[in-house]
């Protein structure tokens, strides 16, 4: 009877311990067979210049995505990604054309990032609004706050001095930095999550923020910390951007957050909290990439893109829906 | 008896992944009865209960309703078929009033496209008159846990059903709560509809019920008319073993040891005013009470999970002050919840993070990171000594029957190595056998100088476990009472304010 169970368990184990790594899994075989497909339909896909171009496009996006999906998985959200980065590039960008050192610059705009997500937190945890009104309200006004930063016209920052631009443009063995900053950045937070006591709290939260609190874990800090937390890497990706482009344009990123969100609910972080892994999350954006990589190189209209981008958004949820439905 | 039985399950069997939780099992429901259908926790009485009810399906065997074999592929279909199920747990809509929850079905099925919400706030509260006068205008989420509980019950005797299904709906009740249900109950006996009834406690089953089924290991096991069996043969037959002593020995008199617990002049300005409490090592102290009385909240204002407007708490001998319910855990103090799946565990984790959840400090390294092996191996050790039926200590909370979640819950608490431990309902929904276990380890803890308090609404528990009860009524401590006094009147006196012992009996029999 015993033994049974045991051997039951051996086998249920895998169900549920694995039921992540699947759907990782399943990522990566549909993106590879992407990429076979799209080397038989054009020859540019499977070229270096090709891969090193996607993988630019993503790595900062990427960023981002890991504080989406660590505050997705404490049961929030943040539409405001898109208008932080674009504020961080241009209070840098600002600061620089006004003198500043722009590695001072940078901070500063990282630093202004990191107060935002800190007045978001604010309002979450103290006043009581959920996130997803807060950051709604947050991506207009800070939208609104590049507009007036700018006076609505880009900056323009050619005069960025190399060492910094090398952030954005250089590369250290053929290696763009970007890509190793954000390698970097995901495996360090991909291995907190896992790993660390301080993130393990997270999903406590998410998971059910009354048993949280039962369990003496101050669930209104923990919201509050993730808030800023994801604020302040997009804060970082704004400055890379800024290094990447060597100008700051008022109305960039507008549009991202649906972005990010999707990519990280595609690999499997859920919109009730308690689930989601950084890895997963980097494979939906990378998806999404090769989605879009292909649908220029097969030239069909961007009319077209954002409409095969949300179907596919909405076939990674229904799968998973089901699956959770089998589950239970 | 020649009239085909109203429910009938032949062979029936039910697999989760590789967990069989039912296995060819039989049962059969005559017209007009109260059916025990009795098991240790895990044995699958749940699971029939939800495959009866169209939430799940069998993977073999038949349903037989009236004779007839049915697909019952919804709950939509049972409801069609007249079955009504209780669920073991709450499973109401927290935002909506307690009117529309217990109109939920009908006001699913209607037709005409708006509501005549006076009607149907009239009725409901007709319907919840019978059991509690709650008022059905209330948010379900501002209610306790045992009224939320008698809202569910409400919501099944709306629906005109043949088969009433009761899952546990005792386990957050109290003894007077209780026994109107029971009336009600036979009361529906008597107008033909047949009831399943599921519970732990075999007094309720003996005084209630016309026959029981048991079931052991997802097996079927006997059933047999009330009358020819005792509880002992209930409990072995569940058990497989001998049950010799339900409560462990208490207290010799005048050995408790020095104070580890005190409260004073407790106010949270609400619910409660001037709540005095001493604790000493080595004794079990029971908090007993109507539901209402504010239990629950004295606990948790001295654990710092509610804010207290006046009053002092020492804990061995050290004036406490709590910032938060963090700080009380830090200190030695601990409460595990009433409401098990509201706040006492985290369904979708897995069991070994539900456990380690109280005091992750312990189980963390130096450079702040988790130690997964420690955690698996606290895991397996509480689980082990509690007897938690599970696939791994990796498998999620909710793949648990109800009482292994409880389980799991009290393994949360024992895994901090508290100094002073407050459980509110520890042993909901756990069964006979397992239920000895606890009560056994409770005394273990307290002799080992851990202070225990035991908040619960089993007359039986608090009378056979504790050393000393206090019962609170309406927010204040209305007495106490030492072993020598502890019994059943005495403790219902107390919480009812009743002097007169004949008019509370005649209370009881009103309702
Ligand atoms: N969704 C699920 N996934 C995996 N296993 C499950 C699931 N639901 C129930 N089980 C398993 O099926 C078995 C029977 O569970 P069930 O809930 O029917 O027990 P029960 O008799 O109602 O117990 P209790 O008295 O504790 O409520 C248990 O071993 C349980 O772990
Ligand atoms: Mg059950």
């Amino acid at each position: 009877m015993h033994a049974e169970i045991k051997a039951a368990g051996a086998v249920r184990r895998i169900n549920f311990a694995q039921l992540a790594s699947m759907r990782e899994a399943g990522l990566i075989v549909i993106i590879l067979a992407l990429c076979i497909a799209m080397s038989f339909a054009s020859p540019h896909f499977l070229t270096w210049g090709n891969f090193r171009a996607m993988l630019m496009s993503f790595s900062i996006e990427g960023i981002v995505v890991v504080g989406m999906t660590i505050l997705l998985i404490v049961g929030g959200i943040d539409l405001s990604v898109g208008s932080v980065v674009c504020f961080s590039m241009v209070v840098s960008g600002a600061l620089f054309l006004a003198g500043l050192d722009p590695w001072t610059a940078s901070l500063i705009g990282i630093g202004v990032s990191a107060l935002i997500g800190a007045a978001m937190g604010f309002f979450v945890t103290v006043i009581g609004l959920n996130h997803f009104i807060t950051s709604l309200a947050a991506m207009v006004i800070v939208r609104g706050m590049c507009l007036v930063v700018t006076k609505g016209t880009p900056l323009s920052l050619f005069t960025l001095p190399p060492a910094f631009k090398a952030i954005g443009q250089g590369s250290f063995n053929n290696i763009p930095y970007v890509i190793l900053i954000f390698v970097v950045v995901v495996a360090i937070f991909d291995f907190l999550l896992r790993r660390a006591t301080a993130f393990r709290k997270v999903f406590y939260t998410g998971s059910n923020e009354k048993a949280a609190q039962f369990s003496g874990i101050r669930t209104n800090q923990v919201k509050f910390w993730v808030t800023v937390l994801c604020s302040t890497l997009a804060g970082l990706a704004g400055v890379i951007y800024m290094a990447r482009f060597g100008a700051a344009t008022p109305t960039f990123g507008a549009g991202m957050e649906l972005n990010i969100i999707a990519a990280a609910v595609i690999g499997g972080a859920s919109l009730n909290g308690g689930s989601g892994t950084i890895f997963g999350a980097i494979l939906g954006m990378a998806l999404l990439s090769v989605v879009t990589s292909s649908l220029i190189l097969l030239d069909i209209s961007v009319y077209w893109q954002d409409m095969i981008k949300g179907c596919i958004l909405l076939a990674a949820v229904s799968i998973d829906h089901f699956l959770h439905r089998k589950k239970s | 008896m020649t009239q085909a039985p109203i429910l009938e399950i032949r062979g029936l069997s039910k697999a989760f992944g590789a967990v069989k939780a039912l296995s060819d099992v039989q049962f059969e429901l005559r017209r007009g009865e109260i059916h025990a259908l009795c098991g240790e926790n895990g044995a699958g009485k749940s699971t029939l209960m939800n495959m009866i009810a169209g939430v799940l399906q069998p993977d073999e065997g038949d349903i037989l309703i009236d004779g007839e074999r049915v697909s019952i592929h919804s709950p939509a279909a049972a409801q069609r078929l007249g079955i009504a199920l209780v669920h073991q747990e709450i499973a109401l809509c927290q935002d909506a009033t307690v009117a529309e929850n217990i109109y939920m079905a009908a006001i699913n099925s209607r037709r005409a496209p708006l509501m005549n919400f006076q009607k149907l706030y009239a009725d409901a509260q007709k319907v919840m008159d019978l059991l509690a006068p709650i008022p059905v205008r209330t948010r379900v989420a501002d209610l306790s846990i045992s009224n939320q509980q008698l809202v569910e019950i409400a919501k099944a005797l709306t629906l005109d059903c043949k088969v009433l299904m009761l899952d546990e709906p005792t386990a957050a009740l109290t003894e007077s709560e209780a026994q109107r249900l029971f009336s009600i109950v036979r009361g529906l006996r008597d107008r033909g509809i047949s009831v399943i009834y599921i519970s732990h406690r075999m007094a309720e089953i003996f005084s209630l019920c016309d026959r029981v089924t048991v079931f052991r290991d997802g097996r079927y096991v006997a059933t047999d008319p009330i009358a020819a069996v005792s509880p002992d043969d209930v409990v072995r037959k569940m058990v497989g073993r001998e049950i010799t002593q339900l409560y462990p020995d208490k207290l010799a008199p005048q050995e408790p040891g020095r104070l580890l617990l005190s409260v004073e002049g407790l106010c949270d300005g609400r619910r409660f005013a001037d709540v005095d409490l001493q604790l000493r090592a080595g004794e079990i102290l029971g908090i007993g009470g109507l539901i209402g009385a504010g239990r629950s909240e004295i606990a948790q204002t001295v654990c710092g999970l509610r804010p207290m407007t006046a009053g002092t708490v020492a804990l061995d001998g050290k004036q406490l002050r709590l910032r938060g319910y963090g700080d009380a855990v830090k200190a030695g103090l601990v409460y595990l919840s009433e409401d098990r799946k509201g706040s006492g565990v985290f369904l979708d984790l897995p069991i070994a993070a539900n456990i380690s959840a109280l005091d992750l400090s312990r189980l963390t390294g130096p450079l702040g990171l988790l130690d997964r092996k420690a955690e698996d191996r606290q895991a397996r050790e509480l689980t082990g000594r509690l007897g938690v039926r599970m696939a791994g200590t990796d498998a999620a909370v909710s793949t648990l029957s109800g009482g292994n979640q409880q389980k799991v819950a009290i393994a949360r608490q024992l895994s901090v190595d508290p100094k002073v431990i407050i459980m509110d309902e520890p042993t909901r929904g756990i069964d006979v056998g397992a239920k000895v276990e606890i009560h056994r380890l409770l005394r273990q803890l307290a002799g080992s100088g851990v202070g225990v308090v035991v908040i619960s609404s089993e007359l039986p528990e608090l009378i056979g476990l504790c050393d000393r009860v206090l019962v609170v009524r309406e927010g204040r401590i209305a007495g106490e009472l030492t072993a020598g006094e502890l019994g059943e009147e005495a403790i219902i006196m107390l919480a009812s304010g009743v002097q007169d012992s004949s008019t509370q009996r005649q209370a009881h029999n009103v309702a």
